[in-house]
């Protein structure tokens, strides 16, 4: 039997014992970066290596402007699709998995992380070999279109015209297919850990009583799941909103996405300051999707 | 050419897989170098008077296969060499202050920047002596007066590279990446903004370094005009495209094309008829090294004539060691793609490090992806 949670203004103590690391650790490398990054924001560049914080909000001027608003809004969007895929692709297998045989579980669940194994890098890579001009995609479908034509042919009619090359890559949909490959399994953890919770109780009781499948499912399994789906959501959003590895890689001409444009800006455009507000409107960004999901979920809780 | 062959297959040029992804570098440069240096100080004392070790910053694959150990051999110095994937991350690594790398190589237009911003250490030339190996028209360049702070390590052209049986006839001008709809689709530009707009710049007939806001504006319309036929803006993998097929045309360094093209009959390579962008890497002491001596010792090394053959035998990037690429063979030498012609060479510039323009170039090429 487990002791009964205390409040932990009853045992300030041990609180203060177990959480000064953890507290030392985030002001130490987390707080304090992001705060000088933020100061700089607020700077201008003064000389090649020289930032001089001057308090000027020239730099959020300039990252308002309609040009990088629209990247911004464009980042979101794409994001936003990610995540809608990645959970109408997710939500079946996480259902899958919680349904699966308990000895099943443990390796489909090792299955969905396995990916994590190997560096994010190389994954892109993998994935751009497979998707390229002549890449094995490309090779699997040409070899399709020689069969069809073959069939064709066999029933005396014309043969297809030869086989161009689907362009997968340097695209936004290479992008939007990148993105939802890396970003998979953070929405199938958190929707795992959810329907696993679940009772299943409630769902046998739904489809005695009558109800059909789809409104077990839209009707019990879904509003259960939903901080599940919730969590989901934002773990996946928010980093694809952030990513700049696929885009660079597999994107073409107009798949540029704000955080290339964050990246460009301390790298090659040497404006750390302009670079330094464009995160920090992006983290505001973020800041208020949180919030605004917190304020939705503020709903009255239900007993440990 | 077997050998060359071997050397090639194994390395990619250090301009290419890691180049642009920095994040695949941490795990690289983060190697401990303060280890490094206190360890192998046992009170030992090396011939410069310092203890026997250096920190050398380097980008990948551009250093001979045995060249270090070399240099231990001829000078007791061990070497702990760290790599970086391009100058951005040198100059991000550097500006806040030097933690402790003795020998550095950046790019000519941040050999410029890292002198105004105070952050390389003059070079004593009574101690590189073989600094009379580099050929005259690298003892003295536009972007280091006299060489005062950079001895010259490599340099480069960019042109473009292309697959001969989908191109024809061969192109000589860069209308055909910049302004034409002929190979739509089947062409990639490099994703450098400020590359792009001084090489536009050399196909309009400017000089690479006398760009006006209102050129930019001009350059900028032509961009996004172009945009629809190009494919990618690549990361400077540009080879790795050509060589898997994805596009016909290439914007690229002349090193890199070189070396794909040993591994790929059907490749070749062209110098643009309006002229190019003469980019060179350089051997820098960066301002509070703790081994200067060391540092000038090993720069001494690698302009000595055979080190220098060993290290372009490996890397088959362009040498400014005259006396390195005498000792080379005649498929080296004699390479067009690797020695263009004097005449083109003659119209071919260093960009300059402006710090004015450099953002006026990425906010307009922002502008182009976004159009």
């Amino acid at each position: 039997m487990a002791a009964p949670l205390q409040d932990w203004r009853t045992q300030k103590r041990p609180f203060a014992a177990i959480a000064s690391m953890p507290i030392f650790w985030l002001v130490l490398f987390f707080v304090v970066p992001m705060a000088v990054v933020w100061l700089y924001s607020f700077g201008e560049n003064a000389g090649p290596a020289d930032i001089v914080i001057s308090g000027t909000l020239e730099n959020y001027k300039r990252a308002t402007e309609w040009l990088y608003v629209s990247i911004f809004l464009k980042s979101l969007a794409v994001s936003a699709l990610v995540t809608l895929i990645c959970l109408i692709v997710g939500f079946p297998v996480a259902m899958a998995i919680t349904f699966a045989p308990p000895n099943w579980r443990p390796w489909l669940l090792l299955g969905i992380m396995l990916p994590f194994w190997t560096n994010l890098l190389i994954r892109t890579y993998a994935l751009m070999t497979l998707m390229g001009t002549n890449g094995y995609a490309n090779k699997a479908l040409g070899a399709l279109w020689g069969g069809a034509s073959w069939l064709k042919t066999l029933v005396g009619m014309q043969p297809l015209d030869a086989w161009t090359p689907a362009q997968l890559l340097y695209n936004n949909f290479a992008v939007v297919l990148g993105l939802v490959y890396v970003h998979l399994p953070f929405m199938v953890l958190p929707l795992y850990a959810a329907l696993d919770r679940l009772d299943k109780s409630l769902i046998e009781a739904s489809l005695d009583l009558g109800a059909s499948q789809i409104s077990t499912l839209n009707r019990i399994i879904m509003p259960l799941a939903g901080p599940g789906i919730a969590a989901g959501v934002m773990i996946t959003l928010v980093p694809a909103l952030g990513a700049y590895l696929t885009p660079d890689l597999m994107g073409g001409t107009d798949s540029q996405m704000i955080a290339n444009v964050i990246e460009r800006q301390f790298k090659r455009a040497n404006d750390w300051p302009f670079g330094a507000a464009l995160s920090f409107l992006l983290i505001y960004a973020m800041f208020i999707i949180v919030a605004l999901q917190s304020l939705r979920r503020g709903q009255p809780k239900r007993g440990e | 050419m077997d050998e060359i062959k071997t050397v090639l297959t194994r390395g990619m040029g250090r301009r290419s897989l890691l180049q642009g992804l920095g994040v695949s570098a941490i795990g690289i440069s983060i190697t401990g170098l303060v280890g490094c240096s206190k360890e192998s100080s046992g009170g030992k004392i090396a011939s410069t008077g310092e203890e026997p070790t250096l920190n050398f910053y380097n980008w990948d694959t551009y250093i001979g296969e045995t060249t270090l150990d070399d240099f231990k051999g001829a000078s007791g110095i061990a070497v702990n060499m760290s790599l970086f994937a391009s100058n951005d991350e040198l100059f991000a690594k550097l500006r806040g202050g030097n933690q402790g790398y003795d020998v550095i190589v950046p790019s000519n237009d941040f050999v410029e920047r890292m002198v105004s911003a105070d952050m390389l250490m003059p070079l004593d030339h009574a101690q590189i002596p073989n600094f009379k190996n580099v050929a005259p028209e690298f003892q003295d360049v536009p972007f280091d007066p006299k060489r005062a702070y950079s001895m010259p390590y490599t340099w480069l052209l960019l042109g473009i590279g292309y697959r001969k049986s989908k191109v024809n006839p061969v192109p000589d001008s860069w209308k055909v990446l910049f302004d034409s709809d002929q190979y739509k689709g089947r062409i990639a530009v490099l994703s450098e903004a400020g590359d792009m707009f001084r090489l536009y710049g050399k196909y309009l007939g400017k000089s690479v370094n006398s760009l006006t806001p209102a050129d930019i504006k001009t350059i900028e319309a032509m961009m996004i005009k172009q945009k629809p036929n190009i494919k990618a803006y690549h990361e400077d993998n540009g080879q790795d495209l050509l060589a898997k097929g994805e596009v016909d045309l290439v914007l690229e360094y002349n090193g890199d094309i070189a070396q794909a093209m040993v591994e790929d009959d059907d490749l070749d390579f062209f110098f643009p008829k309006e002229g190019s962008q003469l980019n060179a890497d350089n051997l820098c002491i960066p301002k509070g090294a703790p081994h200067p001596k060391n540092a000038h010792a090993l720069i001494n090394y690698l302009l000595d004539a055979e080190a220098g053959k060993k290290i372009t035998e490996t890397i088959l990037y362009p040498t400014p060691n005259a006396a390195a690429k005498a000792l080379m063979p005649d498929t080296y030498k004699n390479n067009p793609v690797i020695f263009p012609p004097s005449e083109f060479l003659a119209t071919c510039e260093y960009a300059k490090f402006n710090s004015e323009l450099q953002p006026l170039y990425e906010e307009a090429f922002t502008r182009v992806r976004a159009a």
